[in-house]
C-alpha cells in the first residue's frame, strides 16, 4: 500500500519538525526490583529510536515512563528540554500505540481518531476532515464507519496509528505494536509506520523485542539489558562493532567460539583476529563470529562436516560440526549446495569480533 | 466444551430432541402452575367456584384508596428504596471497583471477599447487627424510609458486584484508560466517554437487579419496623388475601420485565461478526 503524503502530513511536518526527548539517570523500582537502572538517552528531533532488548529488560517501562503511565523514582524526563515529570499523562502532548489492540469498542474508526481532537476542543467540521485525512494516511479512508470488531488486527493498529497521530504529537511512542501480527503485515506495517513517520518528521520510539524489526526501522537502536542500556547506535554499528558480547549475541546471528586472548587480538581456528570494545585481560575467551563471517573455501583451514542446511530465499545458511565438535552456522550464497554428510573447508575472513571472558 | 469438539459424536452427553421437550415442560409446568393458580384465584368471586373482575377494579378503584392505603405507601416506598439503593450501588460500589481494577488490582480479591460476605450472611442475623447501627442512623439522618436503602446497599452487593465485574473482566480496562489519557482525556473523560460507555452492559445489569432484590426484601424492613412493598403485602394479606395475590402477581411481572430487559441491553448493540 502506498502512501502519499497529504497537505495535512506535509502541513504537520513544518509545523513541528518533531521534539527532542531525554532520558537523564531515569531510575524505577517495582517493589524492590530495579526496572530502570539510571537510564541515559537522548533523542533528536525527527529521530527513529528503537529499545530493544529481551523481556524483562525495562524496554517498555521506559516508553510507560516517558508517556506518563509509570511514575519513576528518580532521574529527569524532558521533552523539548522541558522536566515532564510531574505532567500528567493527557498533558504531555504524546500518540502513542499499544501493544494490544485499544481501539474504543463502542465507537467507529472515525469517532476513534477523533477523540484526542475532541479532547482538543477541536471545532466539529475539522476534526471530521482531520480525522478523515488521517485515516486517508493509513489508507483506511473508506473504513470510517466500521467498528473494532469489524477490522483485521492490522487494521485495528493502522487506526490507533491514525489516532494517534492526528492530534500532531510533538512525540509518538510505540509498545510494540506489531507483537501481535502475523509475519506478512508486521512487514508490511512497519515499513508502512517507518514512511509516515519520515513524512511527517515525528520523534518516535519504538519499543520491540525483534532485532530484525529493530534493525530494519530505526535510526538508532538502544540494546537494553536488566535496565540499563547496553549500546545505541545505529543498526550497522550495532552490527558490525558490538560494544558488549551481549549486543553480539542479540544482534544478529553469532557462532561463539572458545578462543584465547593475547595481546588484543584472538586466534581462533588458525586465524587471528582483532578484538572490538575496550581492551581485556589476556586469557581465555569466548568470540562471537558473524555465519557470514565464515567462508566455504577449499583451501581454508578448518575441516568441517555438515549437519544441515537450510534455503532461506537469498541466502542459505549451513550448520557444519567441526573436528573438535563444536557447530558453527555459515552464511552463504544459494548457489554453493552443501548436503548433509558432505565434507567441506572453511575459512574465516578476518573480520574484528567480540569477545568475553571465558570461566 | 470446546466449540471444536460439538461436531465430535458425543455419546450420553446430549438429550435427544424429544427428551429435551419433555424436560422443558416438565420445568416449565412446575413454575407456570403457582403463577397459573395465583392468576385464576385472583378472578375468584367468595370461595364458590364463580369468577369476577371484581378484586382488580376494586383495588384499583379511587373509593378504595384509602383501604390499601398503607399498601401504596409500601409500593411507594419500596421504589423509593430501591431508587436510593442503586445510586448507592453507581456512586458508591461502581468508583470503587473501576479504581481497584485500574490502580490497586491487588485488593481485587480482597474487594471481592467484602462484597461477597453478604451473601453468606442471614438476613435475620445481619439485623441482629443492624438494630443499634440504625439507632444511630435514626438520630443523624433522621427516621425517614430512605435510610434503609443503607442496608440495601449492603445486601445487594454480591449481585451487583458479579454483575459489574464480569463486564469489567470482559473489557480491557487498563489499555481502554490509558489509551485515552495519551490522547489528551482527564480522569472524568476517561470514565465518562471511555469506560462507562463499555461497561453499560454491566451497570444496568447490576442496577435492575439491586432493584429486583428491594423490591423482594422483606426481612430487614419487617424488623426494623419499616413499611415496604412486602410488608405491607403481608399487612393486606391477613385482611384480603386476594388483593395480596394480585400484588404478589405484580411484582413478579415487574421482576419478569426487569429480566427481559437485562437481557435484552445485554445484547450488543450491533452486529458481532467480522465478516470483512
Amino acid at each position: 500500500m502506498t502512501i502519499a503524503p497529504t497537505s495535512s502530513a506535509s502541513r504537520t511536518a513544518d509545523a513541528r519538525a518533531g521534539a527532542t526527548v531525554e532520558l537523564i539517570d531515569v531510575v524505577k523500582d517495582y517493589s524492590g526490583q530495579r526496572a530502570l537502572d539510571a537510564i541515559g538517552l537522548s533523542v533528536a528531533p525527527g529521530e527513529f529510536v528503537a529499545l530493544l532488548g529481551p523481556s524483562g529488560c525495562g524496554k517498555t517501562t521506559a516508553l510507560r515512563s516517558l508517556a506518563g503511565l509509570e511514575s519513576i523514582d528518580g532521574g529527569e524526563i524532558r521533552i523539548d528540554g522541558k522536566n515532564v515529570v510531574s505532567t500528567p499523562t493527557n498533558k504531555r502532548d504524546l500518540g502513542m500505540v499499544f501493544q494490544s489492540y485499544s481501539l474504543f469498542p463502542h465507537m467507529t474508526t472515525l469517532e476513534n481518531v477523533e477523540f484526542g481532537l475532541r479532547m482538543r476542543r477541536v471545532a466539529a467540521d475539522e476534526r471530521r476532515t482531520r480525522a478523515l485525512e488521517a485515516l486517508e494516511m493509513v489508507g483506511l479512508g473508506t473504513f470510517a464507519s466500521r467498528f473494532a470488531h469489524q477490522l483485521s488486527g492490522g487494521q485495528q493498529q493502522r487506526v490507533a496509528l491514525a489516532r494517534a497521530l492526528v492530534t500532531r504529537p510533538r512525540v509518538l511512542l510505540l509498545d510494540e505494536p506489531l507483537s501481535a501480527l502475523d509475519a506478512k503485515v508486521r512487514v508490511q506495517l512497519r515499513e508502512e509506520i517507518r514512511r509516515i513517520q519520515t513524512d511527517l518528521g515525528i520523534t518516535t520510539l519504538f519499543v520491540t523485542h525483534d532485532q530484525e524489526e529493530a534493525l530494519a526501522v530505526a535510526d538508532r537502536v538502544a540494546v537494553m539489558r536488566e535496565g540499563k542500556i547496553e549500546q545505541i547506535g545505529t543498526p550497522e554499528e550495532l552490527y558490525t562493532t558490538p560494544a558488549t558480547p551481549f549486543v553480539a549475541n542479540f544482534v544478529g546471528l553469532s557462532n561463539r567460539l572458545d578462543a584465547v586472548l593475547t595481546d588484543g587480538s584472538v586466534a581462533v581456528h588458525g586465524a587471528t583476529l582483532a578484538v572490538l570494545g575496550a581492551p581485556q585481560p589476556d586469557g581465555p575467551v569466548t568470540a562471537f563470529v558473524r555465519p557470514e563471517d565464515i567462508v566455504i573455501d577449499p583451501a581454508g583451514t578448518i575441516d568441517a562436516t555438515v549437519l544441515t542446511s537450510s534455503f532461506l530465499g537469498s541466502l542459505r545458511r549451513t550448520v557444519v560440526a567441526t573436528a573438535d565438535g563444536s557447530h558453527l552456522s555459515v552464511q552463504h550464497d544459494v548457489s554453493e549446495r552443501t548436503q548433509p554428510g558432505d565434507t567441506i573447508r572453511l575459512r574465516l575472513r578476518g573480520n574484528a569480533v567480540a569477545v568475553s571472558a571465558r570461566e | 466444551m470446546s466449540r471444536a469438539s460439538s461436531n465430535a459424536v458425543r455419546i450420553g452427553t446430549e438429550p435427544s430432541k424429544l427428551a429435551r421437550g419433555v424436560i422443558l415442560a416438565i420445568v416449565g409446568i412446575v413454575f407456570l402452575l403457582p403463577l397459573v393458580a395465583m392468576l385464576e384465584f385472583t378472578f375468584r368471586d367468595g370461595f364458590e367456584g364463580a369468577h369476577t373482575l371484581g378484586h382488580w377494579t376494586t383495588l384499583f378503584s379511587p373509593e378504595s384508596a384509602r383501604t390499601y392505603r398503607s399498601l401504596f405507601t409500601g409500593v411507594s416506598n419500596s421504589f423509593l428504596l430501591a431508587a436510593v439503593t442503586v445510586a448507592i450501588v453507581l456512586v458508591v460500589l461502581l468508583p470503587t471497583m473501576i479504581l481497584v481494577q485500574l490502580q490497586f488490582p491487588k485488593l481485587r480479591r480482597v474487594l471481592e471477599f467484602i462484597c461477597i460476605i453478604p451473601i453468606t450472611v442471614p438476613a435475620i442475623v445481619l439485623v441482629v447487627g443492624l438494630a443499634p447501627v440504625y439507632a444511630i442512623v435514626v438520630r443523624v439522618f433522621g427516621g425517614s424510609i430512605w435510610t434503609l436503602a443503607f442496608a440495601y446497599g449492603i445486601t445487594v452487593l454480591p449481585y451487583a458486584y458479579r454483575a459489574i465485574q464480569s463486564n469489567l473482566d470482559a473489557v480491557d480496562v487498563i489499555t481502554l484508560s490509558e489509551a485515552a489519557r495519551s490522547l489528551g482525556a482527564g480522569w472524568l473523560n476517561v470514565l465518562w466517554r471511555v469506560l462507562l460507555p463499555n461497561l453499560r452492559r454491566g451497570i444496568l445489569a447490576a442496577a435492575f437487579i439491586s432493584v429486583a432484590v428491594v423490591l423482594g426484601e422483606f426481612t430487614i424492613a419487617s424488623l426494623l419496623n419499616r413499611v415496604n412493598l412486602q410488608t405491607a403485602m403481608l399487612q393486606i394479606s391477613q385482611s384480603d388475601p386476594f388483593v395480596a395475590v394480585i400484588c404478589a402477581l405484580l411484582a413478579l411481572a415487574f421482576a419478569f420485565i426487569l429480566l427481559l430487559v437485562i437481557g435484552r441491553v445485554g445484547q450488543p448493540k450491533r452486529g458481532n461478526r467480522s465478516d470483512s
